[in-house]
C-alpha cells in the first residue's frame, strides 16, 4: 500500500520535472486546495530561487538608482527644512512685498537661474501678518506724485494679473476685485487740500472726480451731505481685492520660478565692519552682511546663509533686524543714530450688520473724521475702522481688539455719514498691524547708508498691500539694474530721512 | 496644424529623454499612436487662453493629461506650452490695439468705425438707419471713411475678442447701444472702462460673458443713464436672484433682463 503511494507520488513529481514552470505552479495549487502534501524538492525549490533571486535583483536596483547622482539619498543625516547654505538674495519677510521682489527678481534675471533668492518667513500661518489683515482697498487719491504712481502701476499689473502670475497647469487667479471706487469725503476746512490733491491725481493719470454735496446726494442718496463740502470719486483702478489670493499668487509664481522659501526666523547677522570718516568728521561704521542667521521653529538650531544681498521687507517688525545689526544706536542727529523710523501700529477693524445699509454701489468711503467704511459680500455686512489719535496708540504686544473703541470713536461719526448705521450689529473684528513710518508715513525703499548691502522695503503705513506689485519691481530694478528703470522713487529713499526732510501724504487713512 | 507639430516634438523629446529617466519614471505613459493624438489635437479648441482652466466639473482629456505629466517631467514641454499661450495672448492684444495710425490720419470716429469693422462687429451711425458690418469672410465696405463727422450710435460686438484694451477704440463716441453679449474676453476691468460712456449709454448688454464677476457688476454704478441692461447667462454669479435685486436697486430707472438662471427658492435644512 505504502510502495504504490509513494510510487504515485514519484510518478507526480517526475511529471511535475518534465512539465513547464507555469504547469508546476497551478498545479501545486491545485494540490494545495486539494490538501495532497507533495514531496518534490527540485523544481520547486528551483522556482522559489529564482523568484528570489529577482526579488533581490530589483532591491539592488533600487540601491543603486538611490546612490546615483540626481537622488535624494545621502550619506549624512541633515535636516531638510534648513535654508540652503549660501544665496545670492536673502528676502526676510514672507508677506506680499516680499514676496512680490522675489517674484520680480526672477522675472527681471536674463539667464535662468541668474539669482539664487530665498524668502525666510517666521510663521506660515500669517498669523500676525499685515497682509492677510488687511482691509484690501486699492485707491490711486494721494496726495504724493509718488503714491499715485506706484498705485496706478499696481492697478495695471493686477488687470492683466494671469498674464504675469499665471502658471501653466493651475486655475487662473481671481483677485475678487470690486470696482467700486473709493469715496473721500471732505468738510470746508479740509476742502482746498482736496482740490490740490485732485490736481495732483489727474496729472499722474489717475481717473478722479470731484463732486459737489448736490451731486454727491444724487449719486448716493444714503448719505448726509449736510456738512460736506467736497467729495472726490474715483471711477477706475480703484476698489478692494482679497490679500490672501494676491499674495499667493505671487508666491506659487515665484516657487515655480525657483525662489526658495525658508521657514526660519532671522535671529542675527554676521557683518564685516569699516570704518569711515564722513565729511562732517564723523566717525562711522558701515557694515556689510556676509551672513544672515536663519533659526529653524521651535528649535535652536540656525543657518548661516551666505549671501551677497539681503532685503528687509518684515514690514511691523523691520526695526528689529536694524537693531540686530547695530545700526542707529549712535547719538541722535548723527548718521550712526539714524535708525529706521519704522515701528508696528495696531489697527483695528470692525465687520457689522446693517440690512438697510448701501447697496452694490457702496464705495471704499472715507470720511474726513478718519473713519472709512466698506461693503463686504453682499448680505448688508460691512467692514469698517479708524486711526486712532497720536497720543491714543493701542498697545502693540498682541492683537486684542478693544471693542470699546468701536463705540467711542467709529459709531457717532459712522450714523452721522450714514444715517442707515445707526442701527447695526457688530458681529466680528480683527487687529492687525501697520509698518507705520514714523517719519512722514510713505515707504522706505532703498539703501541704509550705513549698511551696504541691505535694501529697505517696508514702512508703507497701510498702502503696502496696494503698492506691493510697482514697489516689489522698483526694488528689483535697483538690486539688478542699479537704478530705478520705470518709476523714479529716489524721493522714496533713505536721503530724505538723513536731510530730514519729510515727504507728507496728507490723505492717510 | 500648430498642435501636431506640438506633439510631434514633445513625442521626440520623450523618447530622447525617457531612456535617461527610466529609473524615476514610475508611471507608464499609455503609448497612444501618434496619428490618433495629431486628429485629436486639431479637434481641440484653441480659442482659450490658459490650458488647464476648465470647469472641474468636466475631467481633463487624454491628450490633456498627457500634457500635463509631460509638463511636469521636462523644462522643454513647459517652455514651449509658455510659448504657445504667450504667442496666443500677443496676437490678442495685437487685434486689440489701439488703432493709433488711423486716428492720426483720418480721426476718432473712423478709428472706432474701422475697429469695429476688423472686429467682425457691426455699428450704426446717429441719424442714420443703415447698419455697417462685415460679412462671413471678412470683407466689408469702405464707405465709413467718407464720414468722418457721423458718430457713433449703436455698437455691437457681440462674439468678437474685444477685451479692456480694445474698448479704448471706442472711447469717445456717444454711444446709446452697445452689445457685448458672448465676449470671453470681456472681464470686470472691461466693465470698469464703461465709465467713459456714462452720460450716454442707454442699453448695455453683457450677457453670456464667462468672466464677469460681481466685482465688475459694482463697476456699473456710474452708468446712471443706463435704461435696459441684460445679465442673462453670467455662468460666475453665485448667487444670480440676488445680485439681480441690487443691480436694480443701484440703478432705479434701468430695466434689468437676466434669463438663464435656476431663480428657484431652495428649502435650507432645519426648521
Amino acid at each position: 500500500m505504502l510502495t504504490w503511494r509513494n510510487m504515485h507520488v514519484t510518478v507526480r513529481t517526475v511529471s511535475g520535472i518534465l512539465n513547464s514552470f507555469r504547469v508546476i505552479r497551478s498545479r501545486e495549487c491545485m494540490c494545495a486546495h486539494g490538501r495532497i502534501r507533495t514531496f518534490t524538492t527540485g523544481r520547486i525549490l528551483h522556482n522559489k530561487f529564482f523568484k528570489d533571486l529577482e526579488n533581490q535583483f530589483n532591491a539592488a536596483r533600487d540601491k543603486v538608482a538611490d546612490a546615483l547622482p540626481g537622488s535624494q539619498w545621502s550619506p549624512f543625516e541633515m535636516n531638510p527644512n534648513l535654508p540652503p547654505e549660501r544665496a545670492d538674495i536673502v528676502i526676510i519677510g514672507g508677506g506680499v512685498i516680499g514676496w512680490s521682489i522675489a517674484y520680480w527678481l526672477k522675472k527681471k534675471e536674463r539667464v535662468r537661474d541668474g539669482v539664487k533668492v530665498i524668502v525666510v518667513e517666521k510663521d506660515p500661518t500669517y498669523s500676525q501678518a499685515s497682509t492677510v489683515l488687511s482691509a484690501g482697498g486699492i485707491r490711486q487719491q494721494f496726495s504724493l506724485t509718488e503714491n499715485i504712481q506706484l498705485s496706478l502701476a499696481s492697478a495695471d499689473f493686477m488687470r492683466n494679473i494671469n498674464e504675469h502670475l499665471g502658471v501653466l497647469n493651475q486655475e487662473p487667479v481671481d483677485l475678487q476685485f470690486n470696482h467700486s471706487g473709493y469715496l473721500f469725503v471732505a468738510n470746508e476746512s479740509v476742502a482746498h487740500i482736496m482740490e490740490e490733491n485732485y490736481s495732483t491725481q489727474r496729472l499722474a493719470g489717475a481717473k478722479v472726480s470731484l463732486l459737489s454735496p448736490v451731486q454727491l446726494k444724487e449719486k448716493f442718496p444714503w448719505i448726509n451731505t449736510e456738512d460736506v463740502a467736497l467729495a472726490s470719486y474715483g471711477l477706475e483702478n480703484e476698489g478692494w481685492f482679497d490679500p490672501w489670493t494676491l499674495l499667493n499668487a505671487f508666491r506659487q509664481k515665484a516657487i515655480s520660478m525657483g525662489v526658495i522659501q525658508s521657514i526660519g526666523e532671522v535671529t542675527g547677522f554676521n557683518c564685516t565692519l569699516n570704518r569711515m570718516d564722513t565729511v562732517d568728521g564723523e566717525t562711522v561704521d558701515v557694515k556689510r552682511i556676509k551672513h544672515v542667521n536663519v533659526r529653524m521653529p521651535n528649535s535652536r538650531e540656525y543657518q548661516p546663509v551666505e549671501c551677497a544681498i539681503v532685503v528687509n521687507a518684515a514690514g511691523a517688525f523691520s526695526a528689529k533686524l536694524v537693531d540686530m545689526m547695530g545700526i542707529g544706536t549712535g547719538p541722535k542727529d548723527t548718521l550712526s543714530g539714524m535708525a529706521l523710523p519704522v515701528e508696528p501700529r495696531k489697527r483695528f477693524i470692525y465687520v457689522f450688520n446693517c440690512p438697510d445699509g448701501p447697496g452694490l454701489d457702496c464705495p471704499f468711503l472715507v470720511d474726513y473724521s478718519g473713519i472709512y467704511f466698506r461693503r463686504e459680500g453682499l448680505g448688508g455686512n460691512y467692514i469698517t475702522g479708524t486711526s486712532p489719535e497720536e497720543d491714543a496708540e493701542p498697545d502693540v504686544s498682541n492683537l486684542d481688539v478693544d471693542h470699546e473703541f468701536f463705540q467711542e470713536k467709529i459709531w457717532p461719526s459712522l450714523a452721522h455719514r450714514v444715517p442707515a448705521f445707526e442701527s447695526l450689529k457688530v458681529t466680528s473684528a480683527w487687529a492687525g498691524y501697520y509698518d507705520y513710518n514714523t517719519f512722514d508715513q510713505n515707504a522706505i525703499l532703498g539703501i541704509h547708508p550705513l549698511a551696504q548691502n541691505m535694501f529697505f522695503a517696508t514702512g508703507f503705513s497701510g498702502h503696502g498691500l496696494q503698492q506691493s506689485p510697482a514697489a516689489g519691481r522698483a526694488v528689483a530694478e535697483l538690486i539688478l539694474d542699479g537704478s530705478y528703470q520705470t518709476l523714479d522713487l529716489n524721493g522714496l529713499g533713505f536721503q530724505r530721512i538723513m536731510a530730514k526732510e519729510p515727504l507728507l501724504e496728507k490723505n492717510i487713512v | 496644424m500648430w498642435n501636431c507639430l506640438i506633439v510631434l516634438v514633445e513625442r521626440a523629446m520623450f523618447v530622447l529623454y525617457g531612456s535617461r529617466f527610466a529609473f524615476r519614471v514610475n508611471m507608464a505613459a499609455p503609448l497612444v499612436p501618434l496619428q490618433r493624438f495629431c486628429k485629436l489635437a486639431s479637434l481641440h479648441v484653441c480659442g482659450r487662453r490658459r490650458l488647464w482652466s476648465a470647469s472641474v466639473a468636466t475631467p481633463p482629456s487624454l491628450y490633456k493629461r498627457l500634457l500635463l505629466a509631460l509638463t511636469q517631467r521636462f523644462y522643454d514641454v513647459e517652455i514651449l506650452l509658455n510659448w504657445r499661450s504667450q504667442l496666443k495672448s500677443q496676437a490678442l492684444q495685437k487685434k486689440n490695439a489701439y488703432y493709433h495710425y488711423t486716428q492720426e490720419h483720418y480721426g476718432d470716429n473712423v478709428a472706432s468705425a474701422y475697429f469695429i469693422l476688423n472686429m467682425h462687429g457691426s455699428f450704426r451711425y446717429a441719424g442714420q438707419s443703415e447698419w455697417f458690418r462685415s460679412d462671413s469672410s471678412g470683407k466689408f465696405s469702405w464707405d465709413f471713411v467718407n464720414q468722418k463727422d457721423s458718430l457713433l450710435e449703436e455698437v455691437d460686438l457681440g462674439r468678437t475678442v474685444i477685451n479692456q484694451m480694445g474698448l479704448g477704440n471706442l472711447v469717445g463716441n456717444p454711444l446709446r447701444t452697445l452689445s457685448l453679449r458672448g465676449c470671453h474676453e470681456v472681464d470686470d476691468w472691461a466693465l470698469a472702462r464703461l465709465h467713459v460712456f456714462q452720460d450716454t449709454l442707454e442699453e448695455l448688454d453683457i450677457s453670456c460673458c464667462p468672466h464677469i464677476t460681481i466685482g465688475g457688476l459694482a463697476a456699473l454704478r456710474n452708468l446712471k443713464g443706463l435704461r435696459r441692461l441684460n445679465v442673462s447667462s453670467l455662468p460666475r454669479l453665485g448667487s444670480p436672484g440676488l445680485v439681480i435685486i441690487m443691480l436694480e436697486e443701484m440703478l432705479p430707472l434701468c430695466q434689468v433682463t437676466a434669463k438663464g438662471y435656476d431663480l428657484s427658492l431652495t428649502q435650507l435644512g432645519g426648521n
